[in-house]
C-alpha cells in the first residue's frame, strides 16, 4: 500500500513539474487524426502522404476533392468546367446559412466539381463529389454540372468517371432537386446510346438518390472499401420494418456479395485500374 | 368546377390524398380500361403486389399499364405494404415496358406511393439499381408514356414511374421529394414537424404546375375524387384519351427527342 502512495506522491510532482514546463515545440491545432476503425493516431501529414488511408487498419479516410484530383489524375492535367456555379437560396429558410457553413467547411462552391483531364495520360471528363458539402446532397447546380458534364464527353467522345459520395437529393430545393435523379440518368441514357465509356467509383458513403440513379448506372461501378451504399437510410429501414440489421448491411463489400458493384478497389490501386479499364476500352 | 386550389392549405391536401376512401389504381384501372389483363412478376425474383401491371383497351386502343397500388383495407395495406414499391416491383415495371415498346403500345402508368419500399430485402436485392434502371430506360423508350398521379407521390420511388411525355395529377394529390414526415425527419430530426414540413414543401398540384414538372392538373371536387369518383374518372378518361391520340400521331424520333427535352429543362438551376 504505501509503495504505491509513495509512487503516486512521486507522480503527482512530475506532473506538477511538467504542467509547469512550456512544451518546446508549438504543435498545431488538429495536425493529428485518429482512425475510426482502429483508434490508432497519425500525424495527419502521414495520413495524406498514404492517400488518406490508416497504415495499420487500412481504413480509408474522406478524401478532399482536391486530394482526389491529385491522387487519380495526371499532374496539372485537370481543369476545371463550370467552376463558378453556385445554389441561389430557393426561398428556404436557413438555406443561406446551410450554403455559406458547407461553403466554408468545405472550401468548395458546390458538392461536385466538374473537369477534364487524363488519367496515366488518357483524356477522360471527370466529376468528383465530396461529402464535405452539405453531405454531398444533389440539388439543381449538382445535378447540372453532372448533366452538363455528361453531355460534354458525349460531345467531345471522352470516357466519362464520376466519383460518388452523397446522402441523396437536397432537401432544400424539393422537387427540383428530386427531377435531378431524372435528368442525370436520361443523359446518360444519350451517352450510352452514343457508345460512351461510363466508370463509377463509389466512395462513403453513396446513398439515396445519387445511389438510385447514375451511381448505379454506370458500365462499371468500382467502389473503395467498406463505404456505404444503399437506398434507404439504416435507421428509416429499423423503424419501418423492425428488423436488426447486420453491421456489414449496406457495405461495399455486402454489396459486392449482392452483385450490385462490379469490384472493391483500394485507393492505392484506384489509379490504375481505372486507366486499365480505359486502356482496355480503346480510350 | 371545384373551388380555386388555394383554399385548402398544403396539410389538409396531404390528409386529403392519404385518406383510405380515396379511390385506388385498381379503381381507376377498372373503369378507364376495357379487357383488363393483369399480367404479373419481373422474371427474376417474384410478383410485387404493390405494382398491377397489364394490357388492355382504352377506347378500342391497347395500351400497357403499370400502376403504383395501395390497398383500400389494412389487410390488403399490409399485402401492398401501403404502395410501397421493392426492386421486383420496378422491374416488373420495366419488363412491361419493354413489352409495350415491343408491340408499339403505349403505356399509362399510375403514381400513388408514400415512396419506395425500405426493408433489408429491397436493399439486398438493389432497390437503388431498380429505380435508376426505371429513369435510365424509360427516357428514351419508343412509345408513348403518360404518367398519372394519383394520390401521392413520394421520393426517387415514384420519379420511377413519372418520366413520361405527359403527367398528369389529380388536383388535391402531392407529390414531393420525401414524405412530410422524412422531410422533417432530415432537416429538423422531428418527425412531428411534418405539417411545418408540407407547407414549405411545395407538393400540391398547383406548385408543380408552376415548376414544369406537371403537364395537366385534373380538377377535383372539394372533398376530393373520393367524394364524386365517377367525375373525376370520367374527367380523367377524356383527357387521357385525347393526350394518347396527340402523342400517338408523333413520329417516334420526334416523340423522344420532345420528352428528352422535357427531361432536361426540369431543375435547372435558378
Amino acid at each position: 500500500m504505501n509503495l504505491f502512495k509513495r509512487r503516486q506522491e512521486q507522480l503527482n510532482i512530475f506532473h506538477k513539474y511538467r504542467k509547469q514546463q512550456k512544451p518546446s515545440v508549438e504543435i498545431p491545432d488538429r495536425s493529428f487524426v485518429t482512425c475510426e476503425q482502429c483508434h490508432s493516431t497519425f500525424v495527419k501529414q502521414d495520413i495524406e502522404r498514404n492517400d488518406n488511408v490508416c497504415p495499420v487498419c487500412g481504413h480509408h479516410f474522406t478524401m478532399h476533392v482536391r486530394q482526389r484530383i491529385e491522387h487519380l489524375c495526371d499532374a496539372g492535367s485537370f481543369k476545371e468546367i463550370d467552376k463558378n456555379w453556385i445554389t441561389k437560396n430557393v426561398e428556404f429558410p436557413d438555406y443561406d446559412q446551410k450554403l455559406n457553413r458547407a461553403k466554408n467547411k468545405s472550401g468548395l462552391k458546390e458538392a461536385v466539381v466538374c473537369g477534364l483531364a487524363r488519367i496515366e495520360s488518357i483524356p477522360c471528363a471527370i466529376g468528383i463529389m465530396d461529402s464535405a458539402f452539405m453531405m454531398g446532397s444533389m440539388g439543381t447546380v449538382v445535378g447540372e454540372k453532372i448533366t452538363r458534364l455528361i453531355e460534354l464527353a458525349d460531345r467531345k467522345k471522352l470516357p466519362l468517371i464520376l466519383c460518388c459520395t452523397s446522402g441523396g437529393a437536397r432537401m432544400q430545393e424539393g422537387i427540383r432537386s428530386l427531377v435531378q435523379m431524372a435528368k442525370t440518368s436520361a443523359a446518360l441514357k444519350q451517352f450510352n446510346n452514343h457508345g460512351g465509356l461510363y466508370i463509377s467509383l463509389l466512395t462513403n458513403p453513396t446513398t439515396g438518390g445519387v445511389s438510385a440513379s447514375f451511381a448505379m448506372l454506370a458500365d462499371i461501378i468500382l467502389s473503395e472499401p467498406d463505404c456505404l451504399i444503399g437506398f434507404a437510410g439504416r435507421r428509416v429501414i429499423e423503424n419501418t420494418t423492425h428488423e436488426q440489421l447486420p453491421d456489414s448491411f449496406q457495405k461495399a463489400e455486402f454489396m459486392l456479395e449482392k452483385g450490385f458493384i462490379d469490384a472493391i478497389v483500394a485507393r492505392r490501386d484506384c489509379k490504375r485500374q481505372i486507366a486499365n479499364l480505359l486502356r482496355i476500352h480503346g480510350a | 368546377m371545384s373551388k380555386p386550389y388555394n383554399i385548402m392549405d398544403a396539410w389538409q391536401k396531404v390528409q386529403l390524398a392519404r385518406d383510405s376512401d380515396r379511390p385506388k389504381a385498381q379503381d381507376y384501372i377498372h373503369f378507364l380500361f376495357n379487357d383488363f389483363i393483369e399480367l404479373h412478376g419481373d422474371r427474376k425474383y417474384g410478383d410485387d403486389p404493390a405494382v398491377i401491371g397489364g394490357i388492355g383497351f382504352i377506347e378500342s386502343m391497347p395500351v400497357t399499364i403499370i400502376a403504383q397500388s395501395k390497398g383500400s383495407t389494412l389487410e390488403e395495406n399490409i399485402e401492398k405494404k401501403f404502395g410501397m414499391v421493392s426492386p421486383e416491383g420496378y422491374r416488373k415495371a420495366l419488363r412491361l415496358a419493354r413489352q409495350a415498346e415491343k408491340f408499339h403500345r403505349p403505356i399509362v402508368t399510375f403514381i400513388d406511393t408514400p415512396g419506395a419500399y425500405p426493408g433489408k430485402g429491397a436493399e439486398e436485392r438493389g432497390q437503388a439499381e431498380a429505380i435508376a434502371q426505371c429513369l435510365y430506360q424509360f427516357s428514351d423508350l419508343r412509345t408513348p408514356i403518360i404518367g398519372i398521379v394519383l394520390s401521392e407521390g413520394g421520393s426517387g420511388g415514384a420519379l420511377a414511374f413519372s418520366v413520361a411525355d405527359h403527367l398528369i395529377m389529380l388536383e388535391h394529390a402531392i407529390y414531393s421529394i420525401l414524405s412530410p414526415e422524412g422531410f422533417a425527419s432530415i432537416l429538423w430530426k422531428d418527425e412531428s414537424l411534418a405539417q411545418k414540413a408540407s407547407e414549405i414543401m411545395g407538393l400540391t398540384s398547383e406548385d408543380l404546375k408552376v415548376e414544369g414538372f406537371v403537364d395537366t392538373i385534373i380538377p377535383e371536387p372539394e372533398k376530393g375524387a373520393q367524394a364524386d369518383f365517377y367525375k373525376v374518372a370520367n374527367d380523367l378518361r377524356r383527357h387521357l384519351v385525347d393526350t394518347l391520340m396527340s402523342l400517338k400521331k408523333k413520329r417516334i424520333a420526334a416523340l423522344l427527342e420532345q420528352r428528352y427535352k422535357k427531361i432536361r429543362e426540369l431543375g435547372v438551376p435558378l
